[in-house]
């Protein structure tokens, strides 16, 4: 199968939701003629032209706003955020108006807009530029939130999420972009709500989703190359709905758990995945869940301490261990 | 719904994709390690413009001032203003003016290089070319008055007077950094000095600013507070809030757009209904003024009759200061949006170092000897600051969590 970067599965899945749907146009700053700070919409621009690959002013809550009223009007906005960052700057517009906009009009309204953008921690980047905020999204009722790790799951999730009737949260690794992998030249879709199991195995259950999950997958390896551990590593994709039934399946099976992400601990997304697991499958755990997640700090710019701040592999190996007794 | 109506892959990978996943699994150590993957690709182009060079242009428009055919005119500066900075500030000061202009740059030239030896990591803008509006506005301020500002501030910090080791240390991250280490190229502190940062959300600092100010006013202070902000940032909805309040409650603000004609790749005409700036500020009913950002004397005497006004209770001011970035946005910006030809020519014709030095030298306060000396000074101050910060040790691992109430102590539990 093709190899492609994760970059340029987004871009191939913009481009066929735009060319399949005449309502789909993308707006944020830079998408247009710069081709995208990170350069997801490159091309673009060429392809479809101004009125649909719109550059913005510097003006996040402002165009985010005008996504949320353009899908209540029936258009199919994708808003580009440069990255997550920024976006906070228009939580408003998600939380109080695109999130409630459905059921305050008791299903009159439909808000099918799509926020993405590059997110997540790491790069020297420092306390302002370098934070994974997906637990303020996934925290609210009316939101989906979805992160792909690879670039065939980035696709198949962005086209699904740009179709999907209510507002998607969608967050791609900023250290992922170049991140090359096997994606499908035949059209397919990837659902909302649905995890994937990115490695098999029987003796623990490692739950992560975008950038660190290649953590965990580099972890897995290792635990069987020197312990002869198996660990299955379970994508959650979508961390609004999550895959519970995944999850079962495969906490059933392995009995132990460790919950990886690359936030921060205290109401974050991991601690409710192992706050429900703890309570829905307490029968069938032989270990408390293990947590791995960033230090509970800002993040600092010097970068003998970033790495210290982050998950590791090494992190995730000991919290193998840990569950399994080791 | 049409929503699935393409076909769905399954809830797991068929055989032939598990297969390649053995590809994701052998790699993700390799290419995770490397985190500068997505972000800073493009970093091998590096900085367009280090040939900014101080001596190249004195050289170049030296001879060319002498050749009169291909004769190229740089721009004098405003003579009345400059008549009336010498009366006011007198010629050492003006000397101080030119040394910490030509600081600046040199500064920049030598940030950029350590930036391409890996030395300096994440995002890192340069200020070169926009020396004169630090150096005129900080010449305008006392001691006793605020700044906050954004993430292009090396300029801004050294202007302040924040020590070359200090600045650049921070910039490698190290722990003699005048943040230790913490904070890096966009966010300088120092708290001694009224210099309350180098912050990164576009916008945010005014609201920032505008809150110093209240204090300044609160606590009575002859103080104002310099806020700087880009041309790009002038759309945020807070720095329209911040306006209005501060008009409302005629707080010292003094709000310096640094006009230097893009944010990132995006020239100003094509994001703002409004071209002149200086028009914004009508709707606060604030004072306002369009100043010429490569004229150091115009910065400064624009800042000083702002200051007047702000601690004699007259309110802030907004100022749309033109000016000109050299370099690309970041370190990884190729700069394709604008030509060569635009830089060089503003280079040629406006350069705020090159105006001042002209004027020095016509007015015989300073001669090319004298200037050269002051460049050799400058460049020697910066590759001290390099060494110094190249040698000086890293945050200690120890200090991770100082400063913050840390409700998690370990990462795994
Ligand atoms: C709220 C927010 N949105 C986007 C960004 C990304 N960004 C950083 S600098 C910049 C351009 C700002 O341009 P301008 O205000 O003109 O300042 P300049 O860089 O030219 O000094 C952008 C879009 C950000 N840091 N914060
Ligand atoms: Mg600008």
């Amino acid at each position: 199968m093709r190899e492609i970067a994760f970059r340029e599965a987004l871009n191939e899945a913009l481009a066929e939701e735009m060319k399949r749907d005449e309502d789909v146009f993308l707006m944020g700053e830079e998408v247009a003629e710069y081709n995208g700070a990170y350069k997801v919409s490159k091309g673009l621009l060429d392809q479809f032209g101004p009125r649909r690959v719109i550059d913005t002013p510097i003006v996040e809550a402002g165009f985010a706003g005008l996504g949320v009223g353009a899908a209540l009007a029936g258009l199919r906005p994708v808003i580009e955020m440069m990255t997550f960052n920024f976006a906070i700057l228009a939580l408003d517009q998600v939380v109080n108006h695109a999130a409630k906009a459905r059921y305050m009009s008791d299903g009159q309204l439909s808000c099918p807009l799509v926020i993405r953008g590059a997110g997540g921690a790491g790069g020297s980047l420092a306390a302002q530029h370098s934070q994974s905020l997906e637990a303020h999204y996934a925290h609210i009722p009316g939101l989906k939130v979805m992160m792909p790790s690879t670039p065939r799951d980035a696709k198949g999730m962005l086209k699904t999420a740009i179709r999907d009737p209510d507002p998607v949260i969608f967050i791609e690794s900023e250290v992922l972009y170049g991140f090359k992998g096997p994606v499908p030249e035949e059209e397919y879709l990837i659902p909302v709500g649905k995890g994937e199991i990115k490695r098999e195995g029987a003796d623990c259950t490692v739950i992560s989703w975008s950038r660190t999950i290649h953590l965990c997958l580099a972890a897995a390896e290792q635990m069987a190359e020197e312990h002869g551990i198996e660990v299955e590593v379970l994508d959650l994709r979508t961390l609004r709905p999550i895959d519970k039934a995944l999850v079962a399946e495969s906490v059933k099976k392995t009995n132990r758990v460790v919950v990886a992400e690359e936030g921060w601990p205290w109401a974050s997304v991991g601690a409710s995945v192992a706050e429900s697991i703890s309570r829905e499958l307490f029968d069938w755990l032989d270990a408390p869940v293990a947590r791995v997640h960033q230090r509970d700090i800002p993040m600092p710019y010097a970068y003998n301490l970033e790495p210290e701040s982050l998950p590791s592999e090494e992190k995730i190996i000991e919290a193998i261990r840990k569950v399994c007794y080791l | 719904m049409a929503l699935y109506s393409t076909p769905i892959l399954g809830d797991n990978l068929d055989a032939s994709m598990r297969a390649n996943y053995t590809f994701v699994r052998a790699d993700a150590r390799a290419v995770l390690n490397n985190y500068y993957l997505g972000l800073i690709e493009d970093i091998a182009t590096g900085p367009e413009n280090d040939d900014i060079d101080l001596e190249g242009h004195m050289a170049k428009t030296e001879t060319t001032t002498e050749t009169t055919d291909d004769h190229i005119q740089i721009e004098e500066l405003d003579e009345e203003l400059a008549t009336k900075a010498r009366e006011e500030l007198g010629d050492e000061k003006i000397i101080e003016m030119l040394r910490s202009m030509v600081l600046q740059r040199r500064f920049e030239q030598h940030a950029g290089r350590a930036y391409q030896r890996r030395k300096i990591k994440g995002f890192c803008h340069l200020y070169s070319g926009q020396e004169a509006v630090a150096v005129g506005s900080m010449t305008a301020a006392t001691d006793d008055d605020y700044v906050v500002t954004h993430y292009r501030e090396h300029g801004h910090a050294l202007a302040r007077g924040m020590e070359p080791n200090g600045v650049m240390a921070e910039l490698f991250g190290k722990k003699t950094g005048c943040a230790g280490g913490r904070g890096g190229s966009m966010h300088l502190y120092d708290v001694e000095r009224n210099f309350l940062g180098g912050w990164g959300i576009v916008g945010g600092q005014i609201a920032l600013g505008n809150g110093v100010a209240f204090a300044a006013k609160y606590r009575d202070e002859e103080a104002v507070c310099l806020s700087y902000l880009g041309d790009g940032a002038i759309h945020q909805g807070i720095v329209h809030e911040t306006l209005n309040m501060a008009a409302l409650w005629n707080l010292p603000l003094i709000a310096i757009v640094e006009n230097n004609e893009y944010a990132m790749g995006t020239a100003l005409e094509r994001v703002s209904a409004v071209k002149e700036l200086e028009k914004k500020a009508l709707s606060y009913d604030m004072a306002s003024e369009t100043v010429d950002g490569q004229d150091v004397f115009a910065v400064w005497d624009a800042i000083s009759r702002a200051r007047k006004r702000a601690v004699t209770g007259e309110g802030p001011t907004w100022l749309d200061v033109r000016t000109y970035r050299y370099h690309g946005h970041s370190m990884t910006d190729p700069a394709t949006y604008r030509t060569k030809e635009e830089v060089d020519e503003v280079r040629d014709l406006r350069d705020p170092i090159v105006r001042l030095r002209n004027w020095l030298v016509n007015e015989d306060i300073l001669t090319q000897e004298d200037i050269d000396a002051i460049d050799d000074e400058m460049e020697k101050v910066v590759k001290d600051s390099v060494k110094f910060a190249d040698e000086s040790d890293f945050p200690d691992v120890s200090t991770l969590t100082d400063n913050v109430y840390v409700e998690w102590p370990a990462e795994i539990d």
